[in-house]
């Protein structure tokens, strides 16, 4: 879902800079607020972790793989203010100590991945798993479908931006100067992978996750209720 | 559409092994990451220039590669990234390979379909088909579009163009020297303090990655079915969670040790030189070069 540099207009990774600042400002206020000296190392590992978890393959029926991004995973588990800050900061060190993903685009790429994935995910988990007690199949069952329709909420997002470009940014004989397809077709495009491969993926790996830390650790999953984290 | 490094690299090799894919993606990164700060020590031309204004000046060609509407404007820049590489004694194959592998050919593999009248509409170039009873959907000729061909091989440079630029600055910066540079856009002292440390962890996390992936590879005789798979991989993540949780408070306990008091410190001694100035007034005089072909 990393969209690199050269796909969307600098007008267009403008307006998700801007889209994406004050949701920033807000995460770091909330961190401020219970900001203590044990919360630098923990962001840190967890960032680390967010990098990390973007890097396993899962399989998928019917044979593929697919790769998730556990913004929902780290939003259950630290909250979504420090899941916004968690992966936004894995994805800047991706695009600028690794090359991979985009230095301009990466205002869009934090909006879908670290914005709109973490919080509609623990919303969705949210409604599902409420008053749920902690050994509830319920929480894995919301955390998978948080997952689910987070990822493809994210995915929507970034189709969207796409899909924008040739009716926005076009030379006046009609020639697309950024991505080349429109909304009718990256809607679809994007929609596909995600409704079926990538999306089943972030629901295994969310819920499969949340499941085994009801069994062996739960106290991680009150990690956000807890004062000394980032809630 | 868009799709991140792993998954261009697996729909480009076709490996459907989660194992195999999770530890091609690991290794591939640590390469990176190695390579990186290998050509980074070398006594290149952009190696001596100082990180604020190289991260400064690189932003600004990302921003005229991503602005201009001309090919030979990009065709220019993709060259001078060349020109660069090599300049700063970056092997020119490995960073052309570096740079073409995955992103551009996948962005090439995407435009493909645009440059046809079906998605964009235009002056047509040459007829590809002739559709006998086309369904309502579909014209009754497919050919290539001027628009579509322009358009496409515009994507495709910009793309090019953008990485070059941006592995460039990953090649030719220290990574703790580019996280210093953050300082200049105005990036939190905190946020610093927390990439540096996030930027150390991921390394080990990789390496504890790697060791789970391949104790199950050596482990693993025969198939195994898809929900052992997702089982495993599940329990995997979740150690790798837990182990987070508390290798963070063991972190916190060594800062705390070491004297941390919850306010980071950064060291910082750079200074411009002559080299510096020369390399910023270059750039802008290009930046004014672009902008004024640009606009006629």
């Amino acid at each position: 879902m990393h969209i690199p540099d050269g796909y969307l207009s600098p007008v267009t990774c403008g307006v998700m800079y801007a889209a994406s600042a004050p949701i920033w400002y807000k995460a770091t206020k909330k961190i401020e607020k219970t900001l203590t000296s044990r919360t630098v190392p923990l962001l840190s590992i967890f960032s680390a972790f967010s990098f990390a978890i973007m890097m396993f393959n899962a399989p998928v029926p019917g044979g593929t793989t697919a790769h998730a991004v556990g913004g929902t995973l780290i939003a259950i588990v630290l909250g979504p203010w420090a899941a916004t800050i968690g992966v936004s900061i894995a994805l800047l060190i991706q695009a600028l100590f690794f090359g991979d993903g985009g230095i301009l685009s990466f205002g869009a790429n934090t909006f879908n991945m670290a914005i709109v994935l973490p919080f509609v995910g623990y919303a969705v988990y949210q409604l599902i798993s409420r008053n749920a007690p902690a050994s509830s199949s319920r929480h894995w069952i919301g955390a998978a479908i948080g997952g689910y329709v987070g990822i493809n909420a994210a995915a929507l997002a970034a189709s969207i931006e796409l899909g924008l470009q040739p009716l926005f940014f076009h030379m006046a004989n009609g020639t697309p100067l950024y991505c080349p397809y429109g909304l009718a077709q990256t809607i679809p495009a994007m929609m596909l992978a995600h409704l079926t491969v990538a999306g089943f993926a972030e629901a295994v790996v969310t819920g499969g996750v949340v499941a085994f830390l009801q069994h062996t650790m739960p106290y991680l999953l009150k990690l956000r209720l807890r004062k000394d984290t980032v809630a | 559409m868009a799709l991140c490094e792993s998954c261009r690299r697996g729909f480009l090799s076709r490996r459907h092994d989660f194992v195999a894919k999770t530890l091609a993606d690991l290794t591939e990164a640590m390469k990176r990451a190695i390579f990186a700060e290998r050509y980074a020590r070398e006594p290149g031309l952009l190696q001596a220039i100082d990180p604020r204004v190289k991260l400064v000046t690189f932003l600004v060609l990302l921003l005229l590669a991503a602005w201009t509407r001309r090919l030979d404007v990009l065709g220019g820049l993709y060259l001078l990234t060349l020109g660069l590489a090599i300049a700063s004694r970056i092997p020119i194959d490995f960073f052309v390979k570096r740079v073409w592998l995955f992103i551009p050919i996948f962005a090439g593999m995407v435009a493909l379909p645009a440059i046809f009248n079906v998605v964009t509409p235009g002056k047509p170039l040459f007829t590809v088909l002739t559709l006998v009873g086309a369904p309502c959907f579909l014209p009754a000729q497919i050919f290539v579009t001027e628009q579509g061909l322009y358009g496409a091989l515009i994507f495709i440079l910009r793309v090019a163009t953008s990485v070059s630029i941006a592995v460039l600055l990953v090649l030719t910066t220290r990574w703790t020297r580019l996280l210093k540079a953050l300082g200049v856009l105005r990036f939190p002292q905190i946020g610093i303090l927390v990439l540096g440390m996030t930027y150390r962890y991921i390394f080990l996390f990789l390496h504890n990655m790697e060791s789970i992936f391949l104790a199950r590879r050596s482990r693993t005789v025969g198939r195994s079915n898809w929900q052992e798979k997702e089982r495993w991989l599940a329990a995997s993540i979740g150690s790798l969670l837990g182990k987070s949780y508390h290798m963070s408070n063991e972190v916190y306990l060594a800062m705390v040790s070491r004297g941390w008091n919850g306010r980071p410190v950064l060291s910082d001694h750079f200074t411009l030189c002559r080299r510096d100035w020369a390399w910023l007034g270059f750039v802008f005089i290009l930046s004014v070069l672009i902008i004024w072909v640009g606009m006629r």
